[in-house]
């Protein structure tokens, strides 16, 4: 039995052979159910983004799975095997282990401590589920990464500062309007950069958007997409006037907004701090703009600047998160190992005479003038109990040694008896996730 | 009694703060609980140490310069606690915890005999006088505060220098929002401590007013602050302008306290 991941990602393969081996959503259940068929596959989940295709397997020998999941991968996708094959990489037990945990904490990702690839993976969990490619192990495999993936991002501060230039942007108006609630969005120009921009601020939820072009026709459409209101260009100083956040982001050559009409202006507002978000380039708002009192002004140069210092910080508490990870596949394969027959049957032996002693001295304390035959006589009585008990669960254990269901019996048994640490929790783990499944569909699709 | 009360909300105080201080380099939100826990046993202690005084002196106790200390200490706990439960500005008590502890210092370092009462201290009208006037610094401690914490957020926002305190400090909306209401509320109390303080002195002295230091300050300290607040409703001060303003009056605030404390007055009861 062993535990292995295959596949290739944003830095091992350009996008377009990405592409050509991804699987998409609606055919994963069926690629899935043909790679669960190959012999040497025992169990199997597909994890397919636009960064990463991985096939994560439990196969009886590593070998002939890697084997046959290349070539499955090529009749798959009818792509011939040279091509792919040596931007693939493969991770064996502890490996694949850790990759998966880092995969999940995103840390593997091309954003680091983005947070949708944590619901991509739950999703290829879930499809694996449906289809019942996926058996024990991963399944607690899984529980475990997500429970990891849940401390990195609550211990360390991984996903904490924006890093794109949108969400700068709405981190900076927070940080001047408070709450963006009841706060008008200015859209002057009607390009892709402004809508996506203006995306952003909307789901920061603010009140209104005001879209003014040089075209009329396109500042309505865009103005209709977030059922905002579109105003002629010569009326660009009333919207001016009226907004907290004014993103700019046209054609012109040369610049827009100047800085004696906005010291005017800021007198008629009665000097209500504007926030102006210049993506423009050439820039749209005069540099001095920026030193009126009350007017914040930030250029697409401003805002990368921040996102990149945030991304350094971020790789900073990626070395944290790390650590965290150390430690949990530590942990992992400290409750795999002991999933061998001789060290189970040693610790449940352990328990069962630890109750028996905690017991026995219970009822001594309790009867101090028993003579030393009768206290014999009673060590003998529980010994000769909990043998009886034990004995035909040892006996199955030695019997089923070979067996390729051994596993599961003894995991089974670990979790009845609490035996080792990482089991009840993830036992837990797994009854949860059970009943919460809508709950977590649903969540996937923000991701 | 009370001096020990006092010496054990002084400690507790800088407990306190150094609460704050974590905070502040930590940014977790334990520190700021912990903090405020901290502080209100420390306001307390400080506050069965003023009962305790009181009691054994037998007049409001705020006569000499370590009483009023400690006072005026005391009310910029009470406007922290209350401005805590109100805003969610964990990070002010990193800035009014401080001052109070620097002020409890100070009076530790003074003589603290209760001595036999001047008799216009056993007034009618003094202990209105104080707690309006005192309250209304108090308040103004805060209003200082956020126009401190407004400047260092715009010169940030500004320069476009993305320091760790910036994460840590509220929205510039928030602090002048808070700058103002607290203006809203200091200045009239203010306005009240002046003329209890004005109505006092004629039972004292038989005069309204008698132009000693400490009136002619606090008349300074009210039109500065009158200015701030006239500038705020009409041309639509705010933000920088009203936040160094603000600072401008709480020194004020400070020189009609301490700074007239040394000189010459009617208000000087002892010799400190």
């Amino acid at each position: 039995m062993e535990l292995l991941v295959i596949g290739l990602n944003h830095h091992t393969a350009p996008i377009a052979l990405r592409e050509c081996l991804a699987f998409p959503e609606e055919k994963l259940e069926d690629a899935l159910s043909k790679a669960h068929c190959l012999s040497s596959v025992k169990e199997c989940m597909i994890v397919s983004t636009c960064n990463r295709v991985e096939i994560y397997t439990v196969a009886e020998e590593g070998e002939n799975a890697i084997e046959d999941l290349k070539h499955f991968l090529s009749q798959y996708h009818q792509v011939p095997r040279n091509e792919f094959e040596k931007s693939l990489y493969i991770y064996k037990g502890e490996k694949a282990m850790r990759h998966l945990f880092r995969v999940a904490s995103s840390l593997d990702s091309m954003v680091l401590g983005e947070p949708q690839i944590l619901g991509q993976i739950k999703k290829a969990y879930e499809i694996s589920q449906q289809e019942k490619t996926s058996g024990y192990l991963l399944h607690r495999l899984l529980h475990r990464t997500f429970h990891v993936a849940k401390r990195v991002r609550t211990e360390t501060k991984i996903a904490v500062s924006a890093v794109s230039v949108s969400s700068v942007a709405v981190e900076l108006a927070e940080k001047i309007f408070g709450s963006l609630q009841k706060k008008i969005v200015l859209l002057i120009g009607a390009g892709e950069m402004c809508e996506l921009a203006a995306q952003h601020l909307v789901s920061a939820g603010t009140e209104k958007i005001l879209v003014t072009n040089r075209t009329f026709e396109r500042a309505m459409t865009l103005a209709q997409g977030f059922h905002g209101e579109a105003l002629p260009f010569e009326e660009l100083p009333h919207g001016l006037k009226r907004a907290d956040i004014v993103i700019s982001a046209t054609n012109s050559p040369q610049y827009l907004i100047h800085h004696d009409q906005i010291i005017k202006m800021m007198r008629d507002r009665k000097q209500k701090p504007i926030f102006f978000i210049d993506i423009a380039d050439p820039r749209d708002v005069e540099p001095k703009v920026g030193e009126i009192e009350n007017v914040f002004l930030y250029n697409i140069d401003d805002l990368q600047k921040v996102a990149q210092e945030n991304i350094k910080d971020r790789e900073k508490e990626a070395e944290r998160a790390e650590k965290i990870i150390d430690e949990e596949v530590t942990k992992f394969i400290r409750w795999y190992q002991s999933l061998e027959v001789t060290p189970t049957i040693i610790a449940l032996r352990n328990k069962f005479e630890e109750i028996r002693k905690r017991e026995l001295e219970k009822t001594l304390s309790l009867h101090p003038n028993l003579s030393e035959k009768e206290k014999q006589s009673l060590e003998a009585m529980t010994l000769a109990i909990i043998n009886k008990i034990l004995h035909p669960p040892i006996s199955f254990l030695k019997k089923k040694e070979e067996d390729t269901m051994i596993d599961l019996y003894l995991d089974a048994l670990h979790a009845l008896f609490g035996l080792s640490e990482i089991k009840s929790d993830s036992w837990s783990e797994g009854m949860k996730g059970k009943g919460k499944k809508e709950e977590s569909l649903k969540s996937d699709h923000v991701g | 009694m009370n001096i020990y009360f006092f010496k054990i909300a002084t400690l507790v105080y800088l407990f306190g703060t150094l609460a704050y201080l974590s905070y502040i380099v930590f940014f977790k939100e334990a520190f700021s609980k912990f903090a405020v826990t901290i502080i209100f046993i420390g306001f307390l202690s400080h506050t069965l140490a003023l009962i305790t005084r009181y009691l054994e002196a037998g007049y409001t106790p705020v006569t000499n310069l370590y009483e009023s200390l400690s006072f005026f200490a005391w009310m910029i706990i009470i406007i922290l606690l209350i401005a805590t439960l109100k805003y969610p500005v964990k990070v002010l008590g990193a800035f009014l915890t401080p001052i109070a502890l620097i002020l409890m210092i100070f009076a530790s370092a003074l003589p603290k005999e209760i001595f036999p009462t001047a008799p216009i201290l056993k007034s009618f009208w003094h202990p209105f006088h104080v707690i309006f006037a005192f309250l209304g610094n108090a308040i103004f401690t805060l209003t200082f505060c956020c126009g401190v914490m407004y400047l260092i957020q715009e010169r940030q926002l500004k320069s476009k220098k993305m320091g760790p305190l910036i994460k840590r400090l509220p929205s510039l909306n928030l602090l002048d929002d808070l700058s103002y209401q607290s203006l809203k509320f200091g200045f009239p109390l203010l306005t009240l401590g002046i003329i209890t303080g004005a109505v006092w002195a004629e039972y004292a002295w038989g005069r309204y007013w008698n132009w000693d230091p400490k009136e002619t300050w606090s008349l300074i300290t009210w039109l500065l602050y009158a200015a701030l607040l006239h500038q705020r409703l009409t041309v639509g001060w705010r933000g920088r302008k009203a936040s160094i303003m603000a600072i401008i009056g709480f020194l004020a605030v400070l020189f009609t306290f301490l700074g007239v404390n040394l000189l010459p007055g009617l208000h000087t009861y002892s010799n400190w």
